[in-house]
């Protein structure tokens, strides 16, 4: 294993809005031990819409989490902006999801005691900032929310919540959003409206998205796709069409020499 | 069915584990005190079958005056020397031993004061040899009329030896003796129990004791070798009559360690009263635990339902849970309560020296242990059983199964069983007689009961409006907004505590209420600058000379002094209090009193005055004659000469000073005492002090310095209370701590979803700390407000006794709130910690 030298890493800290090198991800011991991650590369660019996709077991989620900080990677280096996201502390974590991330989860995304406006809100309620009246606005716009944000989650269609949390999501201006399967819970329809309103906060707003999917569908909307098998990357797609997604699992499933070139 | 409740008690172990605590802490509560009490009880049943050993029959004389440990102590009756002499005649008897005994021999100690007791009598007797177990330890038995010998406990708490000069104080004033001997009992011991005892010559003792030369209190006969004490009782029961209780030896031990007992099985009955409210405490808990387990599970048992299940293996494999945990925390509370209650008789065994017999574990602490814990279990879990076989199998296949119930029924029939316990209360008040007590007690429960049906309404306004107070952060708005969302989970959490705290508030409404009262009469009504009167002191009235009198009037500076002799008579009958006053005039003016009828002046030989009360009451009016009979002399014929209307701390018989030579203590124990115009108050007062310096128990004190000392009574009271019912307190945080445990595990995924989005690890505490706040704040709240109702009632129905103020104690009440909340904060530790541990990962994943 090789460590990124410091010039390299300002040098690529201001291309990309989250990074990871040589991330080993390893559950267990001995017997029981599952490696889902094997020594990773990755860059995401600023200003991408990124997709990850691969078969169950493939690693994909583990990696949004690695990168995410939401969990501990065993050897390597994650990078969110310029922070390092390994070896930091709990506070130094909340302080960076306060800061530099915005989560959309598949489901669970919304507290049911708070009205929609609440959720969109209390991430930067947490944090103790204000909101930018200008950018709630637009946000709110972008998603349709506006004659809504008085109810509570209960009140609202699956879809609606998932348009609550993309704006929750958007709402700080993170310097990258990772969306957790968003739209794995709803039907195409509302799928379709939350992914184009992802897409769409992407081309207008520049806005950083990284999102797991195993859905050829939804990765489309996407600017570029990776794809995990076996804890490593062994594909990538620029420019994604639903079809050639499907090639490119389907080729996949094959079973391939792994680590060869690609 | 069966294998699969059990698998899922297991599964949820961690979270019976409060509830199971609380059956358990309820459970050792009441084992412990059976436990307890029969362990003292055997003890004494030992220790006077020990000090019966060598008497084969007892004759004693019945008590003049016979009333209950609630009104006082009897007086004690006399045989004559005669009687001694008939039972030494009878055949069989080869010796009657002639005892003198009394309570009220107070021995001054080393350091100038009256030796005290904390509730054992403290006997005064005559010298009898080395009987009865009795062992010299040093020197040897008095012989001299100013000769003692005193038993080891007395001699170790005085520090006094043999050679000393020590005066005691008996029914007379103080007398100086020598102290001649120190005795001790057979195996060791420093006395009977923690009785103190100062034996006299028998001619002193019979003076000083009994005021009556030649008299005993009981026979101890020894039967001739051969004869049996059953034919030698009843030889001797025909041959003095019906005038004595004629017992053999070991009848005698029983009937005497019977009264002791009496008083322990009180003391029992106190304790299970604790315990009963701790369990019923309990009760929501596990109630509360149970509904929430069965919501949480409420998946799982539709699939069961559309499987198959009937309804009764649901309500089965709740109850069986519930069983199963009744039984557990039966067993080790059992244990537990076999544990405390030892260690508690070891206690009480050091502390009063008595010899503690083994510990045992009485059928009563075995039948209660399990039948309240697995009963209290069994019963909390039926609501939630019953709603559980109510979940539809549909329900497995819904996202949120549980929509908010409305909670109409609820407030109704609150509002029912409330009104309902409120008008029971009310007529218990009210009514007089044996169902009073019952009465009271169903009310208060349906009050308790109908208020905490009603909390869950109450919930809602209320902490919204409490959470406002820590709305100024996130987290603290967050655990406003969590602790509003079930409010029945909230509402049954805090009625727990609202239990403890409403008896501890109404207790106290109660004790201020009565404080106020008789502070605001007698701050008005007492007129006297200094009151002459004595520390309360079990068994003894404490008295002074009264040949000071003359001296104290003397002093200068002292306007009068009214001097006031009070002993308990027989007035037709009914054992009452008799004062005796120097001037009666005197004492209308020092204590404001009001003539309703007939004369106020000195009563006359033969005369007595009496308050309205009793003078209704009995039925009297001046003119009509009472039969009055005083611990020593015959009854005797009083006429009423005048009525005075009762002041709320004055009232009864006056008799003039005739009555005095009749009282087992011929002395004044109350002087009420008027300054001269222009006094030196400081002056005057040393003067008087100076006067009482052989009584030492004897206080000069002004009218505040008196009322403090006289009503710091209730203050310990409510101590004592309040310690006790702590135990219900911690129950009730134990269902704090459960509530929230379960809510945190409840709302796994969201807490981890606010971690995601920022909510760090201290906030997170914060949150569930604001939570716990506010629901403890609210159960305080609803004490507070019950409580003071009861207190009210309390004061209303008590109006008759004097109660016409109703105090509520807003200093205490303050107290209650700050500790309420601290409790809160407390109970919030683990459940925070545990929330702020939730890994976010595994909070958030997919299922």
């Amino acid at each position: 294993m090789t460590t990124a030298a410091p010039p390299l890493t300002r040098q690529r800290a201001e291309t990309s809005a989250a990074r990871a090198s040589q991330v080993w991800k390893v559950y267990g011991t001995g017997e029981a031990q599952v490696v889902a991650l094997r020594g990773v590369d990755v860059e995401l660019e600023r200003g991408r819409f990124t997709a990850i996709m691969g078969p169950s077991g493939s690693g994909k989620s583990t990696l949004m989490h690695c990168l995410a900080g939401l969990d501990s990677v065993s050897r390597g280096q994650v990078f969110v902006g310029d922070t390092e996201v390994t070896g930091l502390s709990d506070a130094g974590l909340t302080r960076l999801r306060r800061e530099k991330i915005g989560f959309i989860f598949q489901q669970f995304n919304l507290l049911p005691t708070l009205t929609a406006e609440e959720n969109i809100l209390l991430p930067l309620a947490i944090a103790g900032r204000k909101a930018d009246p200008q950018w709630f606005k637009t946000v709110i716009e972008t998603v349709g929310l506006g004659d809504r944000l008085g109810h509570r989650p209960s009140q609202l269609s699956g879809g609606q919540q998932q348009r609550v949390a993309c704006a929750r999501a958007l709402v700080s201006r993170p310097e990258v959003v990772f969306a957790d399967e968003p739209t794995g819970n709803l039907d195409s329809r509302s799928g379709a409206e939350v992914l184009g309103f992802l897409r769409r906060s992407v081309t207008e707003y520049g806005q950083t998205i990284v999102m797991v999917t195993h859905d050829a569908v939804a990765a489309s909307y996407a600017d570029r796709v990776i794809f995990l098998a076996d804890g490593q990357i062994v594909a990538e797609l620029t420019a994604p069409t639903p079809e050639r997604v499907l090639d490119t699992l389907k080729s996949l499933d094959r079973p391939a020499p792994l680590g060869t070139d690609l | 069915m069966l294998r699969a409740t059990l698998k899922s008690l297991l599964a949820r172990k961690l979270r019976l584990v409060l509830s199971g605590l609380a059956v358990l802490l309820g459970v050792m509560f009441v084992s412990g005190s059976f436990v307890l009490t029969d362990a003292l009880g055997r003890s004494f049943d030992n220790m006077f079958s020990s000090a019966m050993a060598e008497t084969d029959v007892l004759v004693t004389a019945r008590p003049a005056i016979d009333v209950s440990e609630l009104e006082g102590e009897s007086v004690p009756g006399m045989l004559a020397a005669a009687d001694r002499d008939a039972v030494a005649a009878v055949p069989g008897v080869a010796e009657a031993v002639g005892v003198v005994q009394a309570d009220g021999a107070r021995v001054i100690g080393t350091d100038g004061k009256v030796v005290a007791s904390f509730g054992p009598p403290r006997f005064g007797a005559n010298w009898t040899g080395e009987t009865g177990g009795l062992e010299l330890r040093e020197g040897r038995g008095p012989t001299a009329a100013d000769e003692i010998a005193v038993n080891v406990t007395l001699a170790e708490l005085s520090k006094l030896k043999v050679g000393d000069r020590v005066g005691v104080l008996t029914t007379k004033p103080k007398q100086m003796f020598t102290l001649v001997g120190v005795f001790g009992y057979e195996g060791g011991l420093p006395g009977q129990g923690p009785v103190h005892e100062v034996r006299f010559t028998e001619p002193v003792a019979q003076e000083l004791m009994l005021g009556a030369p030649g008299a005993y209190t009981s026979l101890s006969v020894t039967a001739a070798p051969g004869t049996d004490p059953a034919a030698l009782r009843d030889a001797i029961k025909s041959r003095l009559g019906d005038k004595y209780v004629v017992q053999t030896g070991q009848e005698a031990a029983a009937a005497i360690a019977g009264g002791f007992k009496s008083f322990l099985s009180l003391f029992n009955n106190i304790l299970l009263g604790f315990a009963g409210v701790a369990l019923f405490v309990g009760t929501f808990l596990i109630l509360n635990t149970f509904s929430i387990i069965v919501a949480q599970r409420t998946r799982e048992l539709a699939l069961s339902r559309a499987l198959g299940a009937s309804r009764r293996q649901v309500i089965g494999s709740v109850m069986v849970e519930a069983l199963a945990i009744g039984l557990l925390a039966s067993v080790l509370g059992l244990a537990a309560g076999v544990g405390v209650g030892a260690l508690l008789a070891k206690l009480a065994a050091d502390f009063t020296s008595i010899v503690l017999a083994s510990i045992g574990v009485p059928l009563a602490a075995v039948i209660s242990a399990f039948a309240v814990g697995i009963g209290v279990t069994v019963i909390a879990a039926l609501l939630p059983a019953v709603r559980a076989s109510r979940v539809p199998p549909v329900a497995a296949l819904q996202e949120v199964a549980t929509p908010d119930r409305p909670l109409t029924r609820l407030t109704i029939s609150g509002a029912v069983i409330g009104a309902l316990g409120a008008g029971a209360i009310a007529f218990g008040l009210a009514s007089s007689g044996d169902a009073v007590m019952w009465l009271l007690l169903g009310g208060v429960l349906a009050t308790f009961i109908g208020v905490s049906l009603l909390s869950p309404v109450l919930a809602r306004p209320v902490v919204s409006v409490l959470g406002r107070l820590f709305s100024w952060s996130v987290p603290g708005r967050l655990g406003r907004l969590n602790s509003g969302r079930n409010p029945r989970r909230t509402a049954i959490t805090a009625a727990a505590l609202m239990v403890g705290v409403a008896l501890i508030t109404g207790v106290n409404t109660t004790i201020s209420s009565a404080d106020k009262s008789l502070r605001g009469d007698a701050e008005t009504g007492f007129q006297a600058d200094l009151i002459i009167s004595g520390q309360e002191s079990p068994g003894v009235l404490p008295t002074f000379d009264e040949a000071l009198l003359p001296r104290m009037r003397a002093v200068p500076g002292i306007g009068t002094v009214t001097a006031e002799y009070n002993d308990q008579a027989l007035i037709n009958e009914e054992p009452s209090w008799a004062a005796a006053v120097t001037d009666l005039p005197a004492v209308v003016r020092d204590l404001s009193l009001v003539k309703v009828a007939g004369s106020l002046a000195q009563p006359g030989p033969g005369e007595v005055v009496v308050d309205n009360e009793n003078a209704t009451e009995a039925g009297l009016a001046v003119g009509s004659t009472v039969t009055v009979k005083l611990p020593k002399g015959e009854p005797t014929t009083y006429r009423i000469s005048g009525v005075y209307e009762r002041a709320p701390f004055y009232g009864g018989f006056i008799f003039g000073t005739d009555v005095v030579p009749g009282m087992r203590f011929p002395q004044p124990s109350f002087a009420y005492v008027r300054l001269a115009d222009g006094a030196d108050a400081a002056a005057a007062r040393t003067g008087l002090e100076a006067l009482l310096v052989d009584s030492p128990e004897m206080l000069v004190e002004d009218k505040q310095q008196y009322l403090d000392r006289e009503l710091g009574e209730g203050a310990q009271l409510l101590l004592m209370i309040q310690i006790l019912l702590g135990l219900a307190i911690v129950i009730a945080v134990l269902g704090v701590i459960n509530t929230l445990a379960l809510s945190v595990l409840e709302r796994t995924r969201e807490l981890g979803l606010l971690r995601a989005i920022g909510l760090s690890r201290a906030a997170t505490m914060r949150m569930i700390t604001v939570e716990a706040v506010v629901i403890t704040v609210f159960g305080v709240l609803l004490g507070v407000a019950v409580g003071i109702g009861l207190g009210a009632a309390v004061v209303q129905g008590l109006a008759d006794e004097g109660l016409n103020t109703l105090a509520v104690p807003w200093p205490a009440i303050g107290l209650y709130l700050a500790a309420g909340a601290a409790l809160g904060v407390l109970a919030a530790v683990l459940p925070a910690i545990r929330a702020a541990r939730i890994n976010v990962l595994t909070a958030i994943a997919h299922e």
